[in-house]
């Protein structure tokens, strides 16, 4: 399928994150034309309600609504806030914009911020991003010097400045009200919604939170049409005059696992699943078990489901899962569903932040639970706790940090519940350091 | 009060307090600063950025003590940290992390006796594609690592 590049374009072009080679190719164009009064903020929000971008941060929630949301004449400042701070495991795609492409999100927050008229702007990157950050500080610097940011930004009169805020480690935090939080210098403690960011957010003001991909597509949305845009992908509305199918536009695909090209892939949506792991990604290594279409937190999908699933946000929900973040990990024939499980439950309970009682003590029951099973002393009556143990933590808790846990976990036991009662045998099934089993067939005297 | 910015590190502070409209937001990259400079937070450093911000010392350290990344005590000259998230695991992490206490001699969570390195592991560190990895002081990463490749970034730590 032919579509045209928006974020990876120039990825590979020497020096691309420095401005005078951005700007070579029109880098900053749109925004010295929009601040100058070509077009209004309303008019930038409308574009881009028009093009249908979704978040790509996890939510795929429509970006140009979220803007929208803010309230009208309220005398309170507005924040633009970057969420930088990809740590859902599986997920390497922002990192790329911001060692390939920092001016574009630059250009892309400068676009945003004078859609909802903030005159800040925060982009919180995660701690261990060191190079990135310094690359994006950089980047930031430049665009000072050249005028295109500070109280005067391109000559228009309109004031923005844009703060790279290092984060110092933990995964909540790109949980967008956590982010808020930890940015005004707490600990990364989620808030109840509502009140929503768009009324309460940074410093209990109007603010905005939008994944770094998300805001690297403005300038190209402003430029080209949201028409243009929602040219690409997959939209189809359906007898009701409603949209049945709305995943318009490109989306970064970062993929791991048994795959033989790991990478990060510009993709238009709607294409297969299969088609974008044997096209772009050399296809599977080894005979395909399953898949996990969009990080750790995604529930995971069979083989036939990879098979049949499409790359929209709607395909992945009628298969049970999520488009998330884009971090697809392919699983292979010979890798333990167990062994899997266990090391992401080991994530969960590591990361989450403690404020909930369900989520504390659940994440971390689980991931117990579950390294019994892989020692082979699980029972039955561990996978009735485990399903159990995850009713009761569901919508129990601030944040979705549980569900993210919970679903997994419930759908790996649900599609393979075969292979987690083999292990209900004495000294269970042994794996290698990589989660291989060393014996692929189950030991005999396996209850099935 | 046992420490204080330095000349240049105060005046870094100086410019980022200014990025925000309330002072306690710059407690994060304040503690950055300190952490900086001694490569790690003790109690005197975040009694001291709690005093620049106008905050109690208790409050410096509970939000030091929800950020891995903060040393709340000191590390090693080389703090080496392998990501064991799905990923890097498929790929081979746990056996970096076997050849890495193997040939430095130390458990995960362990400092050399010369004080040179400690060993650590981190969850997902965004190099899924890349993996196995390990960062050092938080820093720079090393990717698509083999135990030879690991031998060799360590000759190269002086």
């Amino acid at each position: 399928m032919s579509f045209p590049k928006i974020l990876s374009a120039n990825w590979g072009v020497p020096d691309n994150h420095h401005i005078n080679v951005a700007m070579s190719r029109g880098q900053y164009d749109v925004a010295r034309e929009v601040l100058g009064g070509a077009r209004t903020p309303d008019d930038i929000t409308a574009e881009v309600k028009k093009s249908g971008l979704r978040g790509r941060g996890g939510a795929g929630f429509p970006a140009g609504m979220k803007w929208g949301f803010l309230p009208k004449n309220d005398p309170r400042p507005r924040y633009l806030v970057i969420n930088a701070d990809e740590s859902e495991p599986g997920t390497y795609k922002d990192r790329r914009i911001l060692e390939n492409d920092p001016h574009m999100l630059i250009e892309g927050c400068i676009l945003a911020s004078y859609a909802i008229q903030a005159h800040a702007c925060y982009i919180y990157v995660r701690g261990e991003f060191w190079h990135q950050q310094s690359i994006l500080r950089q980047a930031v610097q430049e665009a000072y010097h050249k005028g295109f940011l500070g109280k005067n930004c391109f000559g228009s009169g309109y004031h923005l400045d844009i703060t790279v805020h290092s984060g110092a480690g933990a995964y909540i935090c790109g949980e967008e009200t956590a982010l808020l939080t930890s940015l005004e210098g707490e600990r990364g403690y989620p808030r109840l919604k509502p009140p929503f960011p768009a009324t309460h957010g940074l410093f209990q003001c109007p603010t905005v939170v939008n994944n770094v991909e998300t805001i690297a597509n403005v300038p190209w949305i402003v430029r080209h049409g949201g028409d243009a845009y929602s040219q690409i992908g997959k939209y189809v509305v359906g007898p009701d005059g409603r949209p049945q199918v709305d995943s318009r536009g490109t989306r970064l695909m970062c993929a791991s696992g048994a795959i033989n090209k790991p990478g990060v892939h510009e993709i238009p949506l709607g294409i297969g699943l299969m088609e974008y792991i044997d096209e772009y990604c050399g296809g599977v290594k080894g005979e395909l078990k399953a898949a996990i279409p969009g990080g750790s937190s995604c529930p995971i999908l069979t083989a036939d489901e990879v098979r049949s699933v499409e790359m929209t946000y709607e395909s992945m929900a009628k298969h049970g899962t999520m488009f998330g973040s884009g971090g697809l990990i392919v699983l292979e024939q010979q890798t333990s569903l167990v062994w899997v499980l266990h090391n992401l439950l080991r994530f969960y309970s590591h990361e989450s932040c403690g404020q909930c009682t369900p989520c504390r003590e659940g994440t971390d029951w689980l991931y117990k639970i579950l390294g019994r099973m892989l020692q082979g002393k699980g029972t039955e009556d561990d996978l009735r706790e485990v399903l159990d143990i995850a009713d009761n933590m569901e919508g129990r808790t601030i944040c979705a940090l549980a569900a993210a846990a919970t679903m997994p976990t419930r759908s790996y036991i649900q599609k393979f519940r075969e292979e987690f009662v083999s292990y209900f045998v004495k000294g269970g099934r042994p794996v290698d350091r990589r989660g291989r089993y060393l014996h692929p067939v189950a030991p005999v005297g396996a209850a099935v | 009060m046992g420490y204080s910015f330095s000349p240049e590190t105060k005046e870094k502070f100086d410019v980022l307090v200014t990025r925000y409209p309330e002072k306690k937001a710059a407690l994060i990259p304040t503690l950055w600063l300190a952490q900086e400079e001694l490569g790690w937070l003790p109690p005197e450093a975040l009694a001291y950025c709690a005093e620049l911000l106008d905050l109690a010392p208790s409050k410096a350290l509970s939000v030091a003590s929800f950020y891995t990344m903060f040393n709340l005590k000191p590390v090693g000259r080389y703090k080496i940290e392998v990501c064991r998230t799905l990923s890097c695991a498929l790929c081979g992490a746990f056996e970096i992390l076997d050849h890495l206490e193997n040939r430095l001699g130390i458990r995960v969570g362990e400092t050399t006796p010369d004080g040179k390195f400690t060993l650590m592991t981190q969850e997902c560190l965004a190099s899924c594609g890349t993996g196995p990895m390990m960062q050092v002081n938080g820093k720079r990463y090393f990717e698509s690592l083999t135990p030879q490749r690991v031998d060799e970034i360590l000759n190269s730590l002086a």
